[in-house]
């Protein structure tokens, strides 16, 4: 049954970026991509209900194996990908690119596809490989615009993150050498293979091993101090690109992080490895308030509240547990909600006002009072405030953190909430409810395409935050003690 | 592990091409004509291939035949070929406004080797007799690992900077073939054409940066901070 849908899950969209890039016809680009992602979506739910019913499945000779957590990973990129190519459509046609458009549905499905095969691969190495695929493909997409920004933006993101991820491979390598001493020098390269080595692994080289992985697919996860293209890379792409990057992207390299952390745990280093993926976080948490407080750019305040959550999701999984493990489950999901109503909504006024500057964009709700509204609510939400989703998993991991060795990390969590809060509110009272006069702005087509996603990820937000399902918890506590028990 | 059967000759073989690819390291290093880190680039990775087919004579793995000869095509004939054509496009001969002196980096990269040993011989325990060949070998990777950062740190024209992660992936792929031959071929060779593919897209890049930003040194890239 699972292996059937994944099959699905995978043919919907080559078969989208196939049919653009063959036709070459815009409308036609525009609803298939948006078929195949609403395919996807429709199809990961039933597929973790699967696993979690019959167990995980392994295909391609032992190469893939999804299981509960990277089903549930799965269904965090379809949701992004599903409102993404629903608002593309609105918003792509204002950029006036027809004849380049099919070319970037094609790289988006095609983004969309390497991220997928991201979370199914049950190998260390093709893993790395999905995800270097992932920058490739997603660097022409945050080109896409042809300004001398994107571009700038564009080659920073690939040097950076491919020189970021190339010390993952080294960590990879040195993994699967350290293994070797005891498999023998040739074995599946697998995640419950690593696992089950590791705690026969000299205990320097798996340290050394787990921090080149950690940095380099911390990279790739936007963890500061590596998260210098974030910023760059996300405020330049289109809004829906920017969207992809932010929900769906990082999660998936937070996904390796997660299964590493999983090899080293029981380990001697497992400790250690706890610890500094708890500093990371601490750091990218304190660092993206920082920034958020005295940025000017909108965008850019999106990307640096990116930094932030995945700083969050890094400290769920430092502070472990099953609260933890939960806590960040449930918060890459409602950040791919939250943070895609965000982005949309900063396309919406960007285009409308014709800046990116905070400064520049007033009387939101005169403009735009509904999707305003949705806007508004979503900043409330990403903020942290109740009643929204966020705020849950936020909590959840905060039970984490002071339940264990962190305590430390909790308290200055609970302090940079504050400042974050405050800081990102106030960019926004500053666009909303500042008294400007103004002339009228432009009336935009399309406000449909890019109203109805907004409503599509404010609703289940809002659903989340006020009831955390009881079969959630308990397919979290499944992933946790998976993640540990080895048999990943 | 095929190391501990290897005699004193074939370690010495193996070592010596180690160090040769590092030394063509620290050629690229000390230059400052980008033709000459092509060069350089391309005799290193010709030096790999001649030790994947070593590796793969000395410790009975046939399939590194055919990656010795992957390596040979793709690392040093079609890449520097690549590099070449975006040189050529792009008409500049030299780095010019490099951060450091070539003699500073390189005193720089020879510190940054020690640093390397020190903890190549910290994570070696478990190989027993062969440890000569793996401390030297993960020294190796470590170095070309860090002179790679290095050269992306340093320098500024996109060429160099696409050499500086060439470099960075030339020190794994060298190591890797010392410490972990059995991995797989499925994944040697998927590597191969990422890195191909990576060259590609690097290569497209340049065109965009030097049509829309009418630059190609990062240094002149600073319209995004903060």
């Amino acid at each position: 049954m699972a292996y059937h849908l994944a099959i699905l899950l995978f043919a919907a969209p080559a078969l989208a970026a196939i049919v653009s890039l063959v036709f070459r016809s815009p409308r036609l680009a525009e609803y298939v991509t948006s078929a195949a992602a609403i395919t996807d979506l429709g199809v990961s739910v039933p597929m973790l209900v699967a696993i979690v019913r019959h167990g995980p499945v392994l295909a391609l000779h032992g190469y893939a194996q999804i299981d509960a957590l990277g089903a549930w990973v799965t269904i965090c990129i379809a949701v992004v990908y599903a409102l993404s190519s629903i608002y593309a459509i609105g918003y792509m046609r204002l950029l006036n690119e027809e004849v380049r458009l099919p070319l970037f549905y094609g790289l988006f499905s095609g983004f969309a596809f390497t991220m997928f095969a991201a979370c199914v691969l049950n190998n260390a190495g093709v893993f790395w490989i999905a995800i270097e695929l992932t920058t490739l493909i997603s660097t022409f997409l945050v080109g896409f615009e042809r300004e001398a920004e994107s571009t700038e933006a564009a080659w920073k993101y690939i040097v950076v993150v491919s020189s970021g991820i190339s010390l993952a491979l080294l960590g990879t390598v040195l993994f699967y050498w350290g293994g070797s001493f005891i498999l023998g020098p040739t074995y599946a390269m697998t995640w419950a293979a690593l696992h089950r080595s590791a705690s026969q692994v000299y205990t320097p080289l798996l340290t050394v091993s787990f921090l080149l992985v950690l940095v380099g697919y911390g990279t790739k996860a936007g963890l500061a101090p590596m998260h210098t293209w974030l910023p760059d890379a996300h405020s330049e792409s289109p809004a829906p690109v920017s969207a992809m990057l932010s929900g769906a992207l990082l999660n998936a390299s937070m996904l390796g992080i997660a299964r590493f952390l999983g090899v080293v745990d029981g380990t001697r280093t497992g400790r250690f490895a706890h610890s500094a993926v708890v500093g990371f976080g601490i750091f990218s948490f304190v660092v993206a308030a920082l920034f958020i407080v005295r940025q000017t750019d909108v965008k850019r305040l999106m990307a640096y509240s990116s930094v932030e959550h995945i700083g969050v999701q890094a400290l769920g999984l430092g502070f472990g547990g099953v609260l933890g493990v939960a806590g960040t489950l449930y918060h890459m999901l409602n950040h791919s909600l939250n943070k895609s109503l965000m982005f949309f909504g900063a396309g919406n006024v960007m285009r409308s006002y014709r800046t990116k500057e905070i400064g520049g964009i007033h009387s939101v709700l005169r403009r735009f009072p509904a999707t305003g509204t949705l806007w508004l609510l979503g900043a409330v939400g990403i903020a942290g405030a109740p009643p929204f989703a966020l705020f849950l998993s936020e909590f959840t991991i905060l039970r984490a953190g002071f339940a264990g060795r962190y305590r430390w990390a909790a308290v200055v969590f609970v302090v940079f909430l504050i400042v974050v809060f405050i800081g990102f509110l106030s960019h926004f009272r500053a666009m909303y409810f500042d008294d400007f006069v103004q002339a009228e702005g432009p009336k935009l087509s399309g406000l449909v395409w890019r109203a109805l996603p907004m409503w599509l990820a404010f609703v289940p937000l809002l659903v989340l935050g006020l009831w955390w399902p009881q079969h959630l918890w308990s397919i979290f506590a499944n992933i946790s003690s998976n993640l540990t028990g080895g048999t990943q | 592990m095929f190391l501990a059967r290897v005699n004193s000759l074939q370690a010495s073989i193996l070592s010596s091409l180690a160090i040769l690819s590092l030394l063509l390291a620290f050629v690229m290093l000390g230059s400052h004509w980008l033709r000459n880190y092509v060069y350089a680039f391309a005799a290193e990775s010709w030096l790999i291939a001649a030790l994947s087919a070593a590796v793969g004579y000395f410790g009975g793995y046939r399939e590194l035949y055919f990656i010795a000869a992957l390596t040979a095509l793709f690392r040093g004939l079609v890449l520097p070929w690549l590099l070449m054509r975006i040189i050529d496009r792009l008409q500049v001969k030299r780095e010019l406004h490099s951060v450091l002196q070539p003699s500073s980096s390189l005193v720089l990269g020879g510190l940054l080797v020690m640093f390397a040993f020190v903890i190549a011989n910290h994570m070696n325990r478990q190989s027993g007799t062969a440890g000569s060949v793996v401390v030297l070998a993960l020294t190796i990777m470590l170095s070309m690992k860090f002179i790679g950062f290095l050269m992306l740190s340093v320098r500024d024209e996109a060429v160099s900077q696409i050499l500086g992660l060439l470099v960075l992936e030339n020190g794994i792929f060298l190591g890797s073939q010392i410490l972990v031959p059995g991995m797989p071929m499925l994944i040697e060779i998927v590597i191969l054409f990422d890195l191909l593919i990576v060259v590609a897209c690097f290569g497209m890049l340049v065109r965009f940066l030097l049509v829309h930003a009418g630059t190609t040194s990062s240094r002149q890239l600073q319209r995004l901070v903060g």
